[in-house]
Formats: C-alpha cells, structure tokens, sequence
C-alpha cells in the first residue's frame, strides 16, 4: 500500500505512451486531416511529457529547456500544416483525406 | 481547528503559500463577492458617466439617482426565456458563456491586494494571468460557432482575431516592465505579481516613471492594448449595436447573456489590475519615496476615511436638492440612509487597527477604479475603429512599438547594472 | 488526459475533437506543475491552449462549414492502422516491463521557487544556439502559412 502512493517516472512514462499510441491511432485511422493533425498534436505532448518526466528524475533542467523548444515547433508545423490543408481545401473543396490522391498512378 | 484558523493571522505569506486552506476559502469567498458587487457598480456607474458625459440623467427612477438599477437588470435578465436555436450544437453552446467566465474570474487567484492579500502568490504570476485570460477567446469563438448563424460566427471570428492580436502586443509591454524589476543587486528578476510590486517598492519609483519616457510608452502600449482585448469602445466593433447586431452574442438571452456581460467587466478589472501592478505601484500609496517618513505615512492613511466621507456628503448634499414632493419621500430617505452608511464606514476606516489592515486594499481599488472610469471616458469620447484599421494598428503600430521599447528598455538596464553593480 | 485524448480521436464532430484537446492539454499543464516545472507550464497554456488550439478552431470554422459530418470517419486504411498501433503498443509494453526496475523509487525533490531563472540562464547561456535556430524556425513557418494560404501570389 505504501508503493502505490508514490507516483513514480514510470508512471508518467507509461501515461505518454498511451497518449502517443492514441495519437498514432488517431493519425492512421481518421478521414478528416484537421482530427489528424490534431492527433499529431497529442504525439508531441507526449513527447513532452516524458522529456519533463526525465528533467525531473535527473534534477536538471535541460528536459524543460527542450520541451519549451518542442512546443514552439509544434506551433510553427500546426501553421503551416494548417496553411497547406487551406491551399488544398481552396482547390478540392473536401478535407477527406482518402481523397488526396493526386499522385496515385 | 481554531489553532488551524488562527495560525494564519500572524503569518507574513499568502495563504496559498502558506498552505492554509481554510482562509484560501475566505480570500476566495470575498474576492468573488467583492467582484460581483463591483461589476453591478460597473454597470449603474457606466449608465450615469455616459449619461451626463452626453448631457443627459442617466436612470433615475428605480431608486434614487438609479442606484437600484443594477438590481433591477439582473432580476429582468434572470427572468428571461432562455432560448436556444433550433440547429445549434447544445454541448458547445451551453459551454461557452461557461468558459469565458471561468477564464475571467481565475485570474484573481494571483491579484495582489497587498503584500500578503492574495489568494497565492505563484512565482509565474504574470505568466499565468496572460496565458488564462488568453483562454477567453476560446469561450468566443465557440459561442459564435454554436449560434448557427452568420452574424455571431462573423463577430466570433473577429473578435477573437482582434484579442489575439492584441494579445502579442500586450506581452510585449509586460516584458518590459518585467524586465525593470531585474535592477537590483543580484540582477534577477521576478514574474510574481507580489515581487513586481515589491521590486518598485525597493527602487523607490513605480515603473511608469522609470527610465523616463520608456516606462510611460510601455504603459501606453498597454493600456490600448488592453482597451482592444477586452472588446471595449473605441475597439468594440465585433459587439456593437449598430454593427453586426451585437455580434457574438446575438442568440443568447438571459441568463446565458449575463454571463458574458459579467465576464466582460470581470476581464476589464482583471486587466486594469494587472497594469495598476506592473505600472502604478499596486497596493503602495502614492509619493512612497518622495513623501516618507512617519508623519506622511499617518496623513495618507487618513485618506480611505476622507474619501467615504466626501461620498456621504455627496449623498447628503444631494439628498437636500431632491425634489419636495410627497411621491418622492421614499426616494429621499433611501438616499439619506445611503449617505448614512457611507459615512459610518468612512468614521471605522479612521480607527487605527482597521486602517492599517485595509489601506493597501484601499489604494489598489482606488486604483482600479480610476482604470474603471478611463474606461468609461473612452467609450464617451472616441469613434469606433474600423475592422481593418483595428488590426493594422494592433499589428503595424504596437507591436514595433513595443519591440523599441523592450530593446531601448533592455540596452538602458544593462548599461544601469554595468555602471552601479559591476 | 487519456479521457480527453480518446475523445480527440472519436469524435465525429472536429469542433467536439478540438474541445477535447483543450481540456488534454489544460491537463498536461497541470502534470507539468506536479512535476516542479511551472514555467513550462505556464507556457503550455499561453501558446498551446491559447494559440495553437485558436488557430485550429479557426480552421475548422474555415473549412468545415458544410457541417455534413455524416459519412464514415474512419479512412479507408484502418485496419492496417489498428495492427501497426497494437504492434506499438505491444513494443512499448515489452520495454516498460523488461526496464521497470531502473528507474528509482522516490525522485529527487527539485525546488521550483527560481524555476524560471534558472531556464532563462540555460536558455540564453548554454541553448543559445538553439534559440536563434528556434526564433528563425518561428519566421519561415510565418511566411510558408501566409504564402500558402494566399489567394494569389
């Protein structure tokens, strides 16, 4: 009982793996690219939590410095995934991503 | 349990830090009575400056000099049906007025009344305070989108538009100033709302004087920015009447409505404190430096009684002038008893045990206050902006005017340090 | 947090997906606060609940406007999804329990009343490199979004 209250770094590990399994899930299997790019959102918060989580195990901070950095990468690749989808949407009129398929033989 | 609640008396942190929970409740419980009874203030306050800005009454009737108004509003707004449109998506509607208030009233968690008057002090005060009230334009944009129909989606769209790009330039300011609180001997500065304040106490002149003009430019940038991120006049194009019929908040009635009103003044408080805190000195009187010593420290605490004094007298003076006819006599002697009240707490804040308590809370609601009316000037005075000359000013104007002050305020500090702690 | 991230990826509706990624990630905010980082914090939610997540919301207003959310949502491709994800998962089991005994019981206690000073003095001593690459990322995102969602060029 008395193990059960610690909440050690694996515990915040494990929960990064399930949010980047639910965010690969998301990536491979949803139809509109706005939800995918949203699940990609969630794999970089993932990504976060377990760099923050081993900052902490360490007592250092190079993970927060890192993690800050990832964020302000994530804010620039949702822009400009989010300009290409309106580039695309202005010519195809869909946001279904079964229907990009320009290249397909 | 009285030793838990009385341990905290005699403690010189917040409660928060001090990890005392019981009085986190009180502090909780009185800011969030105090903000209610401020923002019905706000409305009956702003009906009467417009007014007789506008050569005009103002509301007269529903108690004397409309001071029951506010009463009577909210009591009509609760009244009200409460309509939803027939296609709009129920969870986010019912969400979004929900939303925008949360966002408004936490940023009082870290509010400094004074040095230990705040709910908890995080050592990211001022971090806190822009990224929560940056989540009011969630509220925004999902209320717009909710209402199913052009006009609250366009104003949505706008409005948020415009508080984020205000935002940018807001960020800018509080960088600048935070940048000030750095000069000291250990050159490390602080995002604490308490330690910004107490950084101005230690150099001796609030940060709208420092480094003079560079602290009254950042000040200026903020104080337009924070007009435009609260959707106030002369930036209040996404709600006004005549515009897009009250913008993001067409279909909502009641209630619902209310909410989004009372967010909007809660907001204006909230930002108007934040720059009272960077800017004015927060809870320190004015001239700390200038005028110190015992003797000016004892005549500026008489002034929270002088100033309910000349509020009673005003009701007086004002209760003699009330029309002599016998349908007006409750109206005067509510007016009078009104004056009676005021004056009785002005004659408490004389006595010495309860003025020292107060005075800090004291100079920062007068503070505000004095934000509160500018406000009000504001939208008495200037035209509406255009949507578009809106976001050119808020990106083609204050955003390189804040990255000259933060560079001239940067170079300026540095060359401080080098020369007096080197 | 794992609430929130399950309705990310079921909801039908992209608004109902976007509010669930706000209430994951305000939840993400509040775990970096337990593990004594409250500038990342903070800045999680100025950027990422603040920012990001408006400039989703925007986009789906842009782009969704049909609001005919009635076809499928799964994409045509989802039973290899589902195998690729489950052999994810399975790896990411085997690792945390072959690697469990690694990692100590009680962590470090960290400090956090200079939290913030100290990454400032990381930031700009020791990743100042990585700032200015970062700073100059930020301006070619800001160009590549408004040239790729110019009507002409």
């Amino acid at each position: 009982m008395e193990s059960m209250l610690h909440i050690t770094t694996l515990h915040y590990l494990v929960l990064g793996a399930a949010l980047f399994l639910l965010g690969v899930i998301g990536v491979l299997t949803r139809r509109n690219v706005v939800i995918v790019l949203m699940s990609i959102e969630l794999i970089l918060n993932a990504v976060n939590l377990n760099l923050v989580a081993f900052s902490r195990m360490w007592g250092g901070l190079h993970g927060q410095v890192f993690a800050i950095f990832v964020i302000t990468d994530a804010a620039a690749e949702a822009a400009v995934g989010l300009g290409i989808l309106i580039a695309f949407f202005r010519n195809k009129e869909t946001v279904n991503i079964d229907e990009v398929n320009l290249l397909k033989w | 349990m009285l030793e838990y609640v009385k341990s905290y008396l005699t403690s010189s942190q917040t409660p928060g830090a001090a990890g005392n929970m019981f009085w986190v409740l009180v502090y909780i419980l009185l800011i969030f009575t105090g903000l209610a009874i401020a923002v019905m203030l706000m409305t009956w306050l702003e009906r009467k400056v417009l007014a007789h800005m506008q050569v005009r009454l103002g509301p007269m009737r529903v108690g004397p000099h409309g001071l029951l108004q506010p009463i009577a509003d909210s009591l009509k707004l609760l009244l009200k049906e409460d309509i939803m449109p027939a296609e709009a998506d129920s969870f986010i509607f019912w969400i979004a007025p929900f939303i925008v208030v949360l966002a408004a009233f936490t940023v009082f968690v870290v509010v400094p009344f004074g040095p230990t008057h705040a709910i908890t002090d995080m050592n990211i005060g001022i971090l806190f305070m822009l990224g929560v009230s940056s989540l009011s334009v969630l509220g925004i944009v999902m209320a717009g989108w909710a209402s199913n129909s052009h006009y609250p989606l366009i104003g949505a769209l706008r409005s948020s538009a415009q508080m984020v790009s205000y935002e940018v330039a807001m960020g800018l300011a509080v960088v600048s100033a935070v940048l000030m609180t750095s000069l000291n001997a250990t050159g490390t500065g602080t995002l604490s709302m308490i330690g910004i304040v107490q950084a101005q106490q230690a150099q001796g002149e609030w940060f709208i004087f420092k480094f003079f003009p560079l602290g009254l430019i950042a000040f200026f940038i903020f104080a337009v920015a924070m007009v435009a991120e609260t959707n106030r006049a002369p930036f209040d194009l996404a709600e006004a009447e005549s515009e897009l019929t009250a913008g993001f908040h067409t279909e909502y009635s009641g209630f619902r409505w209310s909410l989004f009103f009372l967010s909007e003044y809660t907001a204006m408080i909230a930002v108007s404190s934040i720059a009272v805190t960077l800017w004015l000195g927060g809870w320190l009187r004015p001239f700390p430096n200038l005028l110190n010593g015992a003797i000016w420290d004892k005549a500026f605490s008489f002034l929270p009684g002088i100033a309910f004094l000349f509020l009673a007298a005003m009701c007086f003076y004002n209760t003699v002038r009330m029309p002599k006819h016998p349908l007006f006599r409750v109206q005067t002697i509510g007016l009078a008893v009104f004056g009676v009240f005021l004056g009785l707490v002005g004659l408490v804040l004389f006595v010495p045990a309860v003025s020292i308590r107060v005075q800090d809370i004291f100079w920062f609601a007068a503070k505000v206050a004095g934000f509160m009316y500018l406000y009000i000037w504001y939208r008495g005075t200037f035209p509406r902006y255009r949507f578009d000359q809106l976001m050119q000013m808020g990106w083609k104007v204050l955003l390189p005017m804040g990255l000259g002050v933060l560079i001239l305020t940067a170079s300026v500090a540095l060359l401080q340090q080098k020369l007096w702690h080197p | 947090m794992l609430i929130g991230g399950i309705l990310v990826i079921t909801r039908k509706n992209p608004v109902h997906s976007a509010l669930a990624l706000i209430v994951t990630l305000l939840a993400q905010a509040s775990i970096y606060l337990m593990l004594y980082a409250p500038f990342v914090a903070g800045v999680q939610i100025i950027l990422y609940a603040g920012g990001i997540m408006v400039l989703f919301l925007f986009v789906i207003m842009l782009v969704s406007i049909d609001r005919v959310q009635k076809e499928r949502q799964f994409n045509s491709q989802w039973v290899v999804g589902i195998i690729a994800a489950t052999a994810l998962g399975g790896l990411f089991m085997a690792v945390y329990t072959k690697g469990k005994d690694i990692f100590p019981e009680h962590a470090l206690p960290m400090v956090e009343n200079d939290n913030t000073q100290r990454i400032a003095t990381m930031l700009y001593g020791q990743y100042m490199f990585a700032f200015e690459i970062a700073s100059l990322l930020l301006l070619v995102a800001i160009i590549g979004a408004v040239v790729m969602a110019k009507k002409k060029i």
